[in-house]
């Protein structure tokens, strides 16, 4: 395991991975918000104080969590170049926060780059776990075993009446922040989006377009999480959400059923005619691509384009970032000559075998 | 301290940057800004209900030395003893943010958590203790008692620094 391995690789395996309603919820995501007793919070502590928690958590790190998931690895910010730093942000490893003060800033991954523990971001820790489809009660296991490993040896700031002590007072309590990726194709289109978002706020819960905002996002791909983290337990937040997100998905599937039968030869022509730009272009930009993909994806799902592997959307999304683009190309490239690599990458990719027609 | 950089970019530029900038919690508006809001409209109405008392503005966390305005300003403390420092102005904003809850009610930490929880379940049991002992229940009493008897006997223990 290695650096090299974390930045070359552009599949986690939650992008791999054959989650529970695939089609719909890309994946999900558990964040733990934790700080180390006696130790002065991120948004003031001294370097010293940054360099010994990195340390505390180095040592605790020599052992393996649990057979099953291993040792992590530990990589400091200011190593990397600034590239890597980019690539590990765009395959949602660490946040662009964590880079912005990076000498003081490290992280911590497992091999299947499931787990990610960034150290010394707003909060000492934060314990992110990742898998695909929904699964949120799963992950927020992993989450709990990381969480009792490391208090272990370390104590937390904690207080009995507040509970979990966070930089932030919107993360006190528990400081989980629970969150799905869906991709919402069929409410998008059937214009469904500005009704059931503020249905969604009015429950607690955020929405918003994972590269880009509100009801414009990018690509159809929506991330809803919750915004609640004190005096409701870590059980009731992850089975709320999930019990929204089944509605939304039984909306979306919906939605779905009923553009196929009232505009199949529309939803047909609108699906191959981004599969036919996606595999000609030459030149593309970021957000023609995304609604393109997010097209391309809705054909598969459908039945449309057959002999395509479905995590082409969660490949083609990470792929097609600036720094991924970057790193295939070997060097910096200026926004014109992305926009041409873009395109070749993506023809590359999906010309690995030609679709066929239903 | 949080330090502010402007950048002046094209739209190009601009678009790429932004791609940059997809996680949750990135720059731009956040929850964070939304918060520094409202803790400045609660701090306004502090002031005017407390002129006699010094203002809560300059107080200062004795740990950290952060003042009430300096969270104000930046939405965040500066460590774990502001919320003891700041606790008057606490349970006001935390209403606001998470729906009118104020305590915590998910997990407790394992190990230094394990005295938390005994004290919570021994307070508990005492409850029951006297609801039994008013209702002449006193079978179900003395049960009761020698559970809390053997819990507070586990709590001195790790008080004591003694693992179980």
């Amino acid at each position: 395991m290695s650096l090299e391995k974390f930045v070359e690789n552009a599949l986690s395996s939650w992008m791999n991975a054959e989650g529970p309603e695939i089609d719909i919820v890309l994946s999900s995501r558990i964040r733990l918000a934790r700080n180390f007793k006696d130790f002065t919070f991120p948004t003031s502590f001294s370097n010293e104080e940054a360099k010994e928690i990195i340390e505390l958590v180095k040592k605790r790190t020599e052992e393996e969590v649990t057979p099953e998931i291993g040792k992590l690895e530990l990589l400091e910010i200011d190593q990397l170049q600034p590239l890597e730093k980019r690539v590990l942000v765009e395959k949602h490893l660490i946040s662009p926060h964590l880079v912005e003060d990076s000498a003081k800033s490290a992280c911590l991954l497992s091999e299947n780059e499931e787990i990610s523990i960034m150290i010394n971001e707003e909060d000492h820790l934060r314990i992110q776990c990742l898998m695909s489809g929904l699964q949120l009660k799963e992950t927020l296991k992993i989450a709990n075993v990381l969480d009792d490993w490391i208090e272990e040896s370390i104590d937390y700031a904690y207080d009995e009446e507040r509970g979990y002590l966070t930089s932030c007072p919107t993360n006190v309590g528990t400081g989980l922040r629970a969150s799905v990726m869906m991709h919402l194709p069929g409410l998008v289109l059937t214009q469904q989006m500005n009704n059931i978002i503020p249905a969604i706020n009015q429950l607690g819960l955020v929405v918003r377009g994972i590269y880009g905002e509100g009801s414009q996002a990018l690509g159809n791909i929506f991330q809803i999480s919750n915004q609640i983290t004190l005096g409701k337990s870590e059980r009731d937040i992850v089975e709320d959400l999930t019990s929204v997100v089944q509605q939304i998905i039984a909306q979306e599937r919906s939605a779905r059923d009923a553009l196929a039968r009232t505009s199949h030869i529309q939803l047909e022509d609108r699906i191959f005619r981004s599969y036919g730009i996606l595999s000609n272009a030459r030149i593309i930009e970021t957000k023609e691509a995304a609604t393109c993909i997010s097209d391309v994806r809705l054909g598969i799902d459908l039945g449309y384009i057959k002999n395509i592997s479905k995590s082409i959307l969660n490949e083609l999304m990470i792929l097609t970032q600036p720094g991924f683009l970057q790193k295939y190309a070997g060097g910096p490239l200026r926004p014109h000559e992305r926009d041409i690599r873009r395109a070749a990458l993506i023809r590359e990719r999906l010309n690995f075998t030609e679709p066929s027609s239903s | 301290m949080e330090k502010k950089t402007e950048v002046m970019i094209c739209e190009k530029c601009a678009q790429e940057k932004g791609e940059m900038f997809m996680e949750a919690g990135g720059p731009g508006f956040s929850i964070n800004n939304l918060l520094a809001g409202l803790l400045n409209m609660e701090s306004n109405i502090q002031q005017t209900k407390a002129n006699a008392f010094p203002k809560t503005e300059e107080r200062r966390c004795p740990h950290c030395h952060r003042s009430y305005k300096e969270f104000v300003h930046i939405g965040k403390f500066g460590c774990a003893e502001c919320y003891k420092t700041f606790n008057e102005q606490l349970n006001p904003i935390l209403k606001r943010v998470h729906s009118g809850n104020t305590a915590h009610i998910g997990k407790i930490p394992k190990r230094i958590g394990g005295t938390i929880y005994l004290r919570k379940q021994i307070l508990d049991l005492k409850e029951v203790l006297k609801v039994h002992i008013d209702q002449e229940e006193f079978e179900k009493a003395a049960e009761v008692r020698d559970k809390v008897r053997s819990l507070e006997k586990r709590y001195d223990a790790q008080e004591g620094g003694e693992e179980l």
